[in-house]
């Protein structure tokens, strides 16, 4: 038999509903797997009594006929979801501690649909970075190196625990969030799919917040069909979240079997770089190649203010996060260090509690929300913002139904290489994502192929509000184009 | 636009996180350094254009004007690092 840590999201609960192992077997498997893995730091809290105890529960449900969708798969968890009883720190010094009284919407959904929580995933500190190396617990390592060196790779960020979780199959899938790239980044650096859905797709309720009108949660799977299954779970209404759409949540499952025949896949010509690697070219024709033969019509798009997003979004981020973690205080929770009045103990806290970047982002956001530079730069960022999307709005207007684009522009780099002289080379590995966020709209990314060193490269489609089902529908054509991913044998143990 | 370090500890002070005098140049940096990344932004257009309110459009939810919600002093103040009776302690705040 597989090992069962083997198995996809979907072959897993087929193989428990045929009775073919049980949910208990399920979880020690991946319990075990968890152990062997622990160099790569990918969980910074397991949860092994709880996972046992939901395991247990599972298998009466599933003896006595009442499986949900979800029952019994075993999960992990990014530390920015809050989970009741369990200590929830964003992967920060200040959060240190914080032991929450309520589960996060998401969370809950998919206990509530069965699933098993296997613990808590390493990312980077309050989901700012793109490498996982901000992390309050030290950096993750990937699970990929490149062919014959040795060198410890990033799996991405922020969501980089749950990439390389998934990828190293420490759990069947992850839940994550994504501001700028976040799930779809390190889902690209890792050979994972990774989905964000349209802003108000899924509640931020009980999420660490970063920034308000950019954040949304989603999760990373190893196929499109198990990322479908997630989703589905995961998103819905949700009254305590006003952001979140009173929206239906269709089948996201069928949708993966739908193909591509007669739809209208955009190329904008924008996203040509000057500098792109030849491997990243040659992949995004590679996908369009695919596309066009299952039946779908490509056609080269214009958004002309893609250039300006990146920017854009280091003013509008920066900002919401400013606003967002001024309740990082020492006074309700967290970390508190005394001084010697209120104004010393709140600045204090914050310069102990705080790493690096963030403090840095906060302090720009502070900056530009300042009196004197608001309407220069975050009044200035939110117009842009609105051509940004415009773009979007005028090519989906034409009949475009989504927008093929490489996820990243290059593949893993190494821990330590980015980002220590200049903060901004770090932000350019968000260039092919962050407009998505910007516009509000959903986008995947699918695993299309490898570089010359062996590591992986992701594809992104970018989808019509609302319109994840054609994103599953695309992204498992590229899949079966693409061939199976080989997942890197278990150096780490 | 780039900041001196006189405004870098206002910005500090702005955003109550303590800066030591080692820390200001280095700071003054980095903020420079991302401060000259976003003026490509002042290239652009923006007469006419709305600023973005809402990137989904939506109508912002109502709810019943009832209490759902709350009687859990307990559970608010339990990550407290100083706490009593359902208040939360700190240093004097009103001379």
């Amino acid at each position: 038999m597989t090992n069962l840590t083997d198995l996809t999201l979907a072959e897993a609960r087929d193989g428990l509903k045929a009775k073919r192992f049980s949910a208990v077997e399920l979880t020690k498997a991946h319990q075990q797997a968890m152990g062997a893995g622990k160099s790569l730091n990918a969980y910074v809290r397991e949860t092994p009594d709880q996972a046992l105890a939901m395991a247990v529960a599972a298998d009466e449900r599933i003896a006595r006929g009442e499986a949900r969708p979800l029952e019994g798969l075993p999960i992990g968890v990014k530390d920015l979801f809050c989970t009741e009883g369990v200590e929830s720190t964003a992967c920060s010094n200040i959060l240190k501690g914080f032991t929450p009284r309520y589960e996060s919407t998401v969370s809950a959904n998919l206990w509530h649909a069965g699933a098993v929580m296997l613990g808590k995933l390493n990312c980077d500190e309050f989901a700012m970075g793109s490498s996982n190396e901000t992390s309050a617990f030290g950096p993750v390592v990937s699970p990929w190196r490149r062919v014959g060196d040795e060198t410890p790779l990033v799996p991405g960020g922020s969501s980089g625990g749950s990439a390389a979780a998934v990828s190293a199959r420490l759990c069947l899938a992850a839940t994550a969030t994504d501001t700028g790239g976040s799930i779809r980044q390190p889902a690209a650096f890792t050979g994972t799919v990774g989905i964000k859905p349209t802003y108000g797709r899924c509640s931020r309720w009980g999420i660490v917040a970063f920034a308000s009108s950019l954040d949304q949660a989603g999760p990373i799977t190893r196929t499109v069909r198990d990322s479908a299954m997630m989703l589905q779970a995961m998103a819905g209404p949700d009254a305590k979240d006003t952001t979140c759409a009173d929206l239906p949540v269709p089948d996201f499952e069928v949708a993966v079997g739908r193909g591509v025949k007669g739809l209208k896949i955009g190329i904008p010509k924008e996203y040509r770089v000057p500098g792109m690697p030849t491997e990243i070219e040659r992949l995004w024709e590679a996908g369009q190649a695919w596309l066009r033969e299952a039946g779908a019509e490509i056609v080269e798009v214009s958004l002309p203010h893609t250039q300006y997003a990146l920017p854009a979004y280091y003013i509008v981020a920066p900002a919401e996060a400013s606003s967002n973690l001024a309740r990082y205080d020492g006074v309700r929770y967290g970390l508190r260090v005394e001084g010697k009045d209120i104004l010393d103990m709140y600045e204090r806290t914050r310069a102990a509690g705080c790493g690096r970047e963030v403090k840095r982002r906060v302090m720009i956001g502070t900056y530009v929300l300042s009196a004197g530079y608001y309407d220069a730069y975050y009044l200035r960022a939110q117009k842009i913002r609105t051509l940004i999307k415009r773009d979007f709005e005028n090519v989906y207007a034409e009949g475009v139904d989504a927008i093929l684009t490489p996820t990243t522009p290059s593949a893993a780099f190494g821990i330590g290489e980015k980002g220590s002289g200049d903060p901004v080379e770090m932000y350019l590995n968000d260039i092919f994502t962050v407009t998505v966020n910007m516009a509000g709209l959903p986008g995947i990314s699918v695993p299309g192929g490898f570089d010359a060193k062996g590591l992986p490269l992701g594809l992104q489609l970018i989808g019509r509000p609302f319109d994840e089902e054609t994103l599953f529908a695309a992204g498992q054509v590229i899949e079966n184009a693409a061939g199976h991913v080989a997942l890197p044998e278990p150096w780490w143990e | 636009m780039s900041v001196d370090q006189d405004t870098v500890r206002r910005i500090a002070r702005l955003a109550r996180i303590a800066v030591s005098d080692d820390d200001v140049p280095h700071l003054q940096g980095e903020l420079n350094a991302i401060l000259a990344f976003v003026e490509q932004l002042g290239e652009v257009d923006v007469t006419d254009v709305e600023p973005m309110t809402s990137v989904t459009p939506m109508a912002m939810k109502m709810r019943e004007d009832g209490v759902t919600d709350g009687g859990k002093a307990a559970d608010v103040t339990a990550n407290a690092p100083a706490a009593e009776d359902g208040f939360f302690l700190v240093p004097k705040v009103v001379e």
